[in-house]
């Protein structure tokens, strides 16, 4: 299905597999590597007709260990390779964390530059799915945390596929996430779009432009942040939007530039809040645009619990009604939940 | 993607010979039935069982010096048996190698002692174990090590001063890898093994792009370093596993110097090392750490299998760390002295002058030039570190990312501030004209 413009319409899942397989075109040395992604074409099927196309080769099923999967990209990469690895489920990185943390992350900086480790490590990230324990995690804060990782988060299919293709030409490894609860969302895609007519990797971008109130947010949220400021826009509150894209590095300068603007800023995401993301935004905020700012940052996040079950995963996911409780907030005016004239410390 | 499991090949490796160590019974350690190593059941952490054929250490210089004949590992040292000049030659360089390499350990120990250093851990009594596997790699072939492969850092052509860099703190790296082909040292254990994995994938796949050229005899093939403790580790286990897998041209080479820290190898195992490859569908053996020409045979025929489609081959060369695990240990809280009296009857270096001796091959001479060298080196490695200055401050910032990163860019920019606070106006101001370039 193509429309007016000529860019077939694809899934967010589709569109991964688009900019896989023009990554793995442009450069012989792109490799695949993962559990049941070849004649499976992974459990999300972003990989799927890949092993058919390039061979099991350049698609490897790997044996089910994430910390082997991570070290042999490693050795791949020093030998001179791009690997794209696909880690099956957030929950599941954790047990290859040394190898990104201690050995992907700092061999640049631990060789002085001589070793470069351009290893993409796909992840399907956070929750709204229904899933069981350990499917539903928002890890971004780790890695956000370590020196020497670029972090991203896709939002829509069009970034999906050439934000991968600049992850994969990148030299530095990237921690690539694609929210599970975007795999079906469609939309246009370019998959053959020239690399250098695209939006750098590392740049937000304003994605609803509005005036009394900067929302900050990334990933499936950027959705939830629309809807909210719709919401908001009906009660004659006009809210910017900024997907972030990129977790590390974060785009300071738009954001500041959107808040001495609106004069507040709200931060949205489903990570757990203490140290998160919005900690770090909310604080870079203050420092940079104390003087612009009417009310003090509103963070609207997960908690700080561990991620609930299936039935219970509303409680913690930010949903339409928590994101305009947050700009109530911001904005100093009482509504349900808010907090304000309730003597309840929100987000203390 | 061959998807064989190594169940070929273990024929000559595993067979019982007249040449074998005949110390070994099943022990983990390797050592003679009078259990030297010190450790009490208490730390044992299950039962080895009857002895196997395998289990007893592959060995062609025993510890008189005397050479026994093997003939399956004999046709790997054509070029050190011939009787030759050239034999001879070759010989008295893996025995300058080993003394060089211990008078380095030395120095360098001596130097941490005097401040120059802040660490050094000491690889004395495992030269045979470095020396040998060593020299029988490829110019093109890739090491991956832990931090206390000195001499085989040596022998790849990495200056002794570089390999003390590292321990001076004054950077991470001590060398460019790919000027050596050698990773710099690993402190992670066992984390390099899979980036061995990794790297002869890498060279499984370049060889199918037709990117390289297999050499006359097979392709560029990897060694990755291990010791006993990091047997105990996930990424050495799941580096068996995927080795297995894709059957690359990797050599797991485990020197077991029977202590991690103060952990006696029986803590990791119950069994010998070299039986856990079998389980993994990788052939193992075992050799004697302590001897030079076993293990120099044992690599060469492991690296021949990986360099022609063999696949993966673990080596577990039993041997002793004779010093501390590093500077600042203290084995005297965990282990008898009696033990170490024990395995310095087993010293690498005397057992190959033992063998150069009696066949005439070591002269006084030999020895005094040999000596010469080694002392030459460390005083060139002496001199060297001592002069080293450390780098500019704002050198921290360098390298982190290889592509612009505004986040590293502007702390460095807030350090330089920072530092420039300091400045009575001619102070340090080239440091950060040299970081603001990179």
């Amino acid at each position: 299905m193509t429309t007016q413009t000529g860019a077939p319409t694809l899934t967010l899942a589709k569109a991964l597999g688009a900019g896989l397989r023009r990554a793995m075109t442009d450069d012989p040395t792109v490799m695949v590597l993962g559990e049941d992604i070849g004649r499976l074409g992974g459990v999300y099927r972003v990989t799927d007709g890949l092993q058919a196309e390039f061979g099991p080769r350049r698609v490897v099923d790997t044996p089910l260990a994430e910390s082997g999967i991570l070290g042999t990209a490693v050795g791949l990469a020093y030998r001179g390779y791009r690997p794209v690895v696909e880690i099956q489920f957030d929950g599941f990185v954790y047990v290859a964390f040394d190898q990104i943390v201690s050995q992907l992350a700092k061999m640049h900086a631990r060789t002085r530059g001589a070793v470069k480790l351009p290893v993409t490590i796909r992840i399907p990230v956070a929750g709204g799915i229904g899933a069981a324990e350990h499917h539903s995690e928002s890890p971004e804060a780790y890695f956000v945390h370590t020196a020497g990782l670029r972090v991203v988060s896709v939002s829509n299919p069009q970034d999906a596929s050439t934000v991968l293709r600049q992850a994969i030409t990148c030299d530095d490894p990237v921690v690539f996430f694609e929210p599970k609860r975007l795999y079906h969302v469609k939309g246009e895609v370019d998959a053959d779009l020239p690399l250098a007519d695209a939006p750098p990797m590392a740049a937000a971008r304003v994605v609803r432009p509005g005036d009394d109130v900067t929302l900050v947010t990334f990933g499936s949220h950027v959705a939830t942040a629309l809807d909210a400021a719709t919401a908001a826009s009906d009660e004659g509150v006009s809210v910017e939007v900024v997907d972030l894209r990129s977790l590390s590095p974060i785009d300071h300068d738009t954001i500041a530039a959107s808040v001495r603007r609106t004069g507040r800023l709200v931060v949205l995401h489903e990570g757990p809040r203490q140290a998160g993301v919005g900690a770090e935004i909310a604080t870079s905020v203050t420092e940079r645009c104390f003087d612009f700012l009417e009310a003090p940052p509103v963070r609207v996040t997960g908690y700080d619990i561990p991620y609930p079950p299936a039935k219970l995963e509303g409680n913690q996911v930010p949903d339409l009604d928590r994101v305009l409780v947050g700009i109530d907030r911001v904005l100093g005016r009482a509504g349900v939940g808010s907090g304000v004239g309730s003597g309840v410390e929100v987000g203390a | 993607m061959p998807s064989t499991m190594g169940s070929t090949s273990r024929d000559d490796l595993s067979r019982a010979g007249a040449a074998r160590a005949e110390t070994a019974s099943g022990t983990t350690d390797g050592t003679t039935t009078d259990n030297t190593n010190g450790s009490t059941g208490t730390t044992t952490a299950g039962t080895a069982g009857a002895a196997r054929p395998g289990d007893l250490p592959l060995r062609l210089l025993d510890e008189k010096g005397v050479r026994h004949p093997d003939p399956a590992l004999d046709r790997w040292l054509t070029d050190v048996d011939g009787g030759t000049e050239g034999a001879r030659a070759a010989l008295l360089a893996l025995y300058e190698d080993m003394v060089v390499a211990r008078r380095i350990d030395a120095e360098a120990t001596a130097l941490q002692r005097q401040g120059e250093l802040a660490l050094w851990p000491p690889l004395q009594g495992q030269e045979a174990a470095q020396v040998g596997s060593a020299t029988a790699l490829r110019s093109d072939d890739f090491v991956f090590s832990s931090y206390r492969e000195h001499a085989v850092a040596r022998k790849r052509g990495v200056a002794p001063v570089d390999l003390l860099r590292v321990w001076r703190g004054i950077t991470a790296s001590g060398w460019d890898p790919y000027a050596v082909n050698m990773a710099t040292p690993q402190v992670i254990i066992g984390a390099q093994a899979l980036h061995g994995v990794g790297y002869a994938l890498g060279i499984q796949a370049d060889v199918e792009r037709g990117v390289v050229e297999p050499g006359d005899d097979g392709t560029a093939a990897v060694v990755a370093y291990v010791g006993d403790g990091a047997m105990s580790q996930g990424d050495v286990n799941e580096a068996f596993v995927f080795a297995a897998t894709w059957q690359v041209p990797l050599v797991l080479f485990c020197q077991n110097n029977q202590w991690a820290i103060s952990e006696p190898v029986t803590l990791q195992s119950g069994v010998p090392l070299v039986r856990r490859a079998d389980g993994f569908g990788v052939p193992g053996v075992r050799v004697d750490g302590n001897d030079v020409l076993a293990v120099l045979a044992v690599t060469r025929e492991a690296l021949h299998r990986a360099r022609t489609g063999g696949g993966p081959t673990f080596v577990e060369a039993v041997t002793y760390r004779m010093g501390p695990h590093t500077t600042a240990d203290d084995p005297t809280r965990y282990r008898d002295a009696s033990e170490l009296d024990a395995w310095a009857e087993r010293d690498p270096i005397a057992r190959l002058a033992a063998y150069l001796r009696a066949g005439g091959l070591l002269t006084d001479d030999d020895e005094a030039r040999v000596r010469a060298a080694a002392d030459a080196v460390a005083a060139e490695l002496r001199a060297g570190v001592v002069a080293l200055e450390d780098p500019p401050p704002l050198s921290v910032f360098d390298h982190v990312y290889a592509e612009p990163h505004p986040t590293v860019a502007a702390e460095r920019a807030e350090h330089a501030a920072y530092l420039a606070g300091f400045d009575d106006a001619t102070d340090t101001t080239s440091d950060r004209a040299e970081g603001a370039d990179r």
